[in-house]
């Protein structure tokens, strides 16, 4: 069959191509989740704050990137992050130009969007720690950074958990709209297979199911996390 | 801020902002009525009706929108003289046509789900007091559970209208004119970087709105079951 020949490894076959769009997709959804957990749980700290100064910008960024498409959030860290480097570049030496990474950019972009929802489930997982915990740990004389490390963000991860499974979902189909800037994801390699080859339904069906693939795999992942972080709460699920 | 860009882009974005608008008004309300049968076939006792559109829920939520977008529009073209045959490639020619259909078909799997837990999450009891009452199934479904379940549908519908809103703007990328679409041509031809901007201004109010509207909505609907 022809269409399976287009699938194939080489020269003749976009089968190369098409892995590693894949592999950059993984790449940067796995090189944003850091960013993203680290940007949101500081967020979700500041929304926690005494300073009301804090409160409100925390706030404030949730709302903002929570209500902004995720392409334009893209642009805006794109073309915004270009024109804010070119004009500090030119003020520390004038006349030389730099050029934005699509990779980074889209990393930065889709992590700030990440960290809008997720400082939103850490602090639903926050309320699900009781004043206890850390009475506690101050009772027994462990100092405020002590508490957060040994104590309290061993259990948030745990209550966390599903709600930031459901965003690395979101964050992982999320990628495919960095295939507007100049980055070669699987989405955009397989619009070049789609322009060479000409069979827009076949290719495009296929990256569809690697995506459906990928976010199969990260099911099965979530839920073996999830049972080894349940151990020992009586939760089998 | 640049009052030349403005004059000149400010109501081709407004019109896109129409469009936007319309793209996803549509979608939506197509997609509640394919959303139900779907979330009714889920919850079948019939095995393979129950299977498939579980199989299509999963197949839509594991897909990027964009892709789905990209296999509409520019997969149809390789079918255009099977589509041509059937008179249906005009529509399909059609970036708005086929962004509506998408983006129905997308929101249908989501609002299934929707549904299907609002109506899963109403009391057992309710419809086993309508049971002993002797109330047919039908009108158990119509009379009893049907309007608690929207109730409780109401907050996750809202989100996910909001969700639309910001996805919409994918159909700018496939030629279609909506908000995203105009600010994109306005920043190719202008490189001025306010107009994203006005943009993320204009989605950021659309979306409130639709956040306050909600809320009333939800206060008023519940008033006969909130305490005090």
């Amino acid at each position: 069959m022809d269409l399976i020949r287009l699938l194939s490894f080489g020269p003749d076959g976009w089968g190369d191509e098409l892995a590693a769009g894949t592999w950059l997709t993984i790449r940067l959804a796995v090189a944003t989740l850091p960013f993203g957990l680290l940007l949101g749980l500081l967020v979700a700290l500041a929304k926690r704050s005494h300073i009301r100064a804090l409160r409100v910008v925390g706030n404030a960024y949730t709302t903002v990137f929570r209500g902004l498409p995720e392409l334009l959030t893209i642009f805006i860290v794109y073309f915004g992050g270009q024109i804010l480097l070119q004009r500090i570049v030119e003020f520390v030496s004038p006349g030389s130009s730099v050029e934005v990474s699509g990779f980074v950019s889209g990393m930065i972009a889709l992590g700030v969007v990440f960290s809008a929802y997720s400082s939103e489930v850490f602090l639903g997982a926050f309320r699900g720690i009781s004043r206890g915990q850390w009475e506690a740990s101050r009772s027994l004389g462990l100092r405020p950074l002590a508490t957060m490390r040994l104590v309290i963000l061993p259990q948030l991860v745990r209550l966390a958990l599903p709600g930031l499974a459901n965003l690395w979902l979101i964050l992982l189909k999320d990628t495919s709209l960095v295939s507007v800037i100049a980055i070669d994801d699987l989405l955009r390699v397989t619009g070049i297979a789609v322009r060479v080859t000409k069979q827009p339904f076949f290719f495009f069906g296929i990256a569809c199911l690697l995506y459906l693939v990928m976010s199969m795999i990260s099911s099965i992942g979530i839920t073996a996390i999830e049972r080894r972080l349940g151990r020992g709460h009586g939760r089998t699920a | 801020m640049n009052f030349d860009v403005l004059q000149e882009y400010g109501p081709r974005m407004l019109a896109g902002l129409v469009v936007t608008l319309e793209l996803v008004s549509i979608a939506i309300v197509l997609g509640a009525l394919l959303a139900v049968p779907i979330a009714l076939g889920r919850m079948s006792r019939n095995k393979l009706l129950s299977r498939l559109a579980f199989a299509y829920v999963y197949a839509v939520r594991g897909t990027p929108l964009l892709a789905q977008t990209f296999l509409v529009y520019y997969g149809a073209g390789q079918f255009r003289p099977e589509l041509q045959a059937a008179g249906l490639w005009w529509l399909f020619k059609d970036a708005f046509f086929c962004c509506v259909l998408t983006f129905t078909l997308n929101t249908a799997a989501y609002q299934a789900e929707i549904y299907r837990g609002a109506i899963l999450a109403v009391p057992r009891g309710q419809s086993e007091a309508a049971m002993s009452l002797g109330l047919t199934p039908r009108s158990i479904f119509r009379m009893v559970v049907a309007p608690q379940a929207m109730l409780l549908a109401l907050r996750p519908l809202g989100n996910e209208i909001i969700l639309m809103i910001k996805g919409s703007s994918v159909a700018a990328i496939v030629t279609v004119f909506d908000l995203m679409g105009v600010t994109r041509l306005a920043y190719s031809r202008t490189f001025d970087f306010q107009v994203y901007l006005w943009a993320a201004v204009l989605y950021l109010v659309m979306v409130e709105i639709i956040r306050r509207v909600w809320d009333h909505l939800e206060h008023r609907l519940t008033r006969h079951i909130r305490h005090a």
